[in-house]
């Protein structure tokens, strides 16, 4: 063991040779047992898929789940370069910001039940299908992030939206006027800037350095139609 | 995640063929499946892989000996048990056959790898590709040489897709957004598939050298010009500019497109044709997105809202054109302004 210790540390320090070069040289007699430990090391955070979830209370699922959203939600309004979205991706905070912004997209159908109907599905339909497409122009660009791992993201970075979306319909509940429309302006481009970089703090790094544009391109183009959707919005 | 796949690919191929079972799943290694059944990103390790070879082994054995306890019951049972024992193995084998089948197809059909050579494009190239779409080039002796990426066409068709929403700005046309957004959608992508298959078709007949990908190309490209015409002239409500606009701009696209078109066919009847006819379409096409997009939408909004909204203005505004630029955009903005503003209160 000593002899085959030696042989393999020379190679190290004589000359640059590719790694475990010197390996074929070493022989190992017979009667010198092999033996050792192999350990393997542990993702912190692989869930254990024994009896404890399924046991535990439904509160308690809800609230982690909750405390998980909760804490991406805060990552996407104070963007780092992390990998939090990206390591544990969940599609919860993406439905319940969809679903949220297309019912608040959603006019109130007093006057003529006809406009009831589309605003939530067309929302919803937008959302869905725009990051989608996203997801698939990023891949064949030649990104390496996953199908959800996107799909994540940009969900989730419609967060700062829907705080637009929430400012203007308070904003629209006083008089209108060029007033309203200047502010409602503001709030939603600003949002919209927030929006962008939030998700390129996110994405870019998977992308090849030299075509981040075109990967950011279409993205701008997605916030663009849902912050035009939410800025044209009137109640009635 | 490429690096731990890599190894569990190389494991599984090494031991191919005690594990036979799992030719299939390589079979598609390193190409970007769309695969929804194994989430493949924060497993990070080739665990979960382990475990479902583990799992389908166990699976194996458990129908190996479930298959030699049956045949050991069908030789006690006599006929009865033989013939169950049978039904029940062709059915197996149908269900496998099935389940292969549809995994394979499903992979078939996932496979985006397919589309991946035609967006290989960096920015510089899509730059200066949008760039020459507006120069018309004056070498039409031989074939000229068209980019076949995707890329470029698809991202100038959301743009327009998007400068469409914009155009719609005053508040009667927000009002069915749905529609609205749909029709876009659908004018935009039918427009450049449908125009481009019809010239392809026509190319076709009329011999030429040009294959369906540099023609969505090239149409796509030439959608570059629109884009440019409508955001301006969206913005700024005069005719005589849309005109202005809709010649220089729209004409140097339209040359471009003909130019290289000219130059693959033979013929003088042949390229008058071909190229008549894409001239016409494309120009056409601008025109009616300015004018008669806005009219269809009106009526939409006509026939579902009644006929008590006062028509849209559309004539151009009274500006008097001897301001200076600066006080001029001011203008224009504020009569802009206005029209929103009264339609806004008439609600």
């Amino acid at each position: 063991m000593a002899e085959a210790a030696e042989s393999s540390g020379d190679p190290g320090t004589t000359s640059p040779r590719p790694l475990f070069a010197g390996l074929s040289d070493i022989s190992i007699s017979q009667d010198i047992p092999v033996e050792g430990e192999i350990t393997i090391p542990m993702r912190s955070h692989i869930r254990e898929f024994d009896s404890s979830t399924l046991n535990e209370s439904v509160q308690n699922t809800i609230m982690r789940d909750l405390k998980a959203v909760g804490k991406k939600f805060m990552h996407v309004l104070y963007p780092r370069k992390s990998n939090t979205l990206l390591r544990d991706w969940d599609l919860w905070g993406p439905l319940i910001l969809c679903v949220t912004l297309a019912l608040m997209l959603q006019r109130s159908s007093i006057d003529s039940e006809k406009d009831g109907g589309p605003q939530f599905a067309e929302v919803f339909v937008i959302v869905w299908f725009g990051a989608v497409t996203i997801t698939l122009n990023s891949k064949l660009l030649g990104g390496n992030i996953s199908f959800f791992q996107s799909l994540c993201v940009l969900g989730y970075c419609i967060l700062p939206l829907t705080v637009a979306m929430l400012v203007c319909r308070l904003v629209l509940l006083a008089e209108p006027g060029p007033i309203n429309f200047v502010v409602r302006f503001f709030v939603v481009i600003v949002m919209f800037a927030w929006s962008i970089v939030a998700s390129t703090a996110f994405l870019a790094d998977s992308q090849p350095p030299n075509r981040k544009a075109l990967a950011i391109y279409p993205v701008f183009l997605f916030y663009f139609v849902i912050s035009w959707m939410i800025l044209t919005f009137t109640p009635q | 995640m490429a690096t731990t796949a890599a190894p569990a690919g190389g494991a599984r191929s090494g031991a191919a063929p005690e594990w036979g079972g799992f030719e299939e799943n390589i079979q598609g290694g390193g190409s970007a499946v769309i695969d929804m059944e194994n989430m493949d990103d924060t497993s990070g390790s080739s665990f979960e892989d382990m475990g479902e070879l583990h799992q389908r082994l166990r699976e194996e054995e458990v129908d190996a000996d479930a298959a030699a306890a049956e045949e050991e019951d069908g030789e006690f049972l006599g006929m009865k048990g033989f013939k169950g024992q049978l039904s029940r193995q062709v059915a197996d084998q149908m269900w496998q056959a099935g389940k292969r089948q549809a995994s394979r197809a499903f992979s078939l059909y996932a496979n985006i790898d397919i589309l991946r050579p035609y967006f290989d494009v960096e920015p510089a190239q899509v730059r200066s590709r949008l760039l020459e779409s507006m120069i018309p080039i004056k070498m039409v002796n031989f074939p000229q040489k068209i980019a076949g990426e995707l890329y470029g066409p698809l991202m100038l068709v959301f743009t327009l897709v998007a400068i469409l929403l914009h155009g719609m700005k005053t508040s009667d046309t927000i009002i069915r957004e749905g529609t609205l957004m749909g029709t876009a959608i659908g004018t935009c992508f039918g427009y450049w598939l449908g125009v481009s298959s019809f010239i392809y078709f026509l190319a076709y007949l009329c011999n030429a050298q040009i294959t369906m990908l540099q023609m969505l190309a090239l149409l796509g490209y030439g959608l570059f010009g629109h884009c440019i015409v409508l955001f301006v002239t969206y913005n700024i409500h005069l005719h005589a500019l849309f005109y202005l606009f809709w010649l220089l701009v729209g004409g140097l696209s339209t040359l471009r497109m003909v130019a290289v078109l000219v130059s693959r066919t033979v013929g003088p009847t042949q390229r008058l044709l071909l190229c008549g006819t894409l001239a016409a379409l494309h120009m056409l096409f601008l025109l009616y997105l300015h004018f008669a997009y806005h009219k269809v939408v009106e009526g939409i909004l006509d026939t579902l809202e009644g006929p008590n909204i006062p028509p849209m203005q559309r004539v151009p505004r009274d500006v008097p054109a001897a301001l200076p630029a600066a006080r001029l955009s001011a203008t224009m903005l504020n009569a802009t302004a206005k029209a929103v503003a009264v339609t806004l209160q008439s609600h």
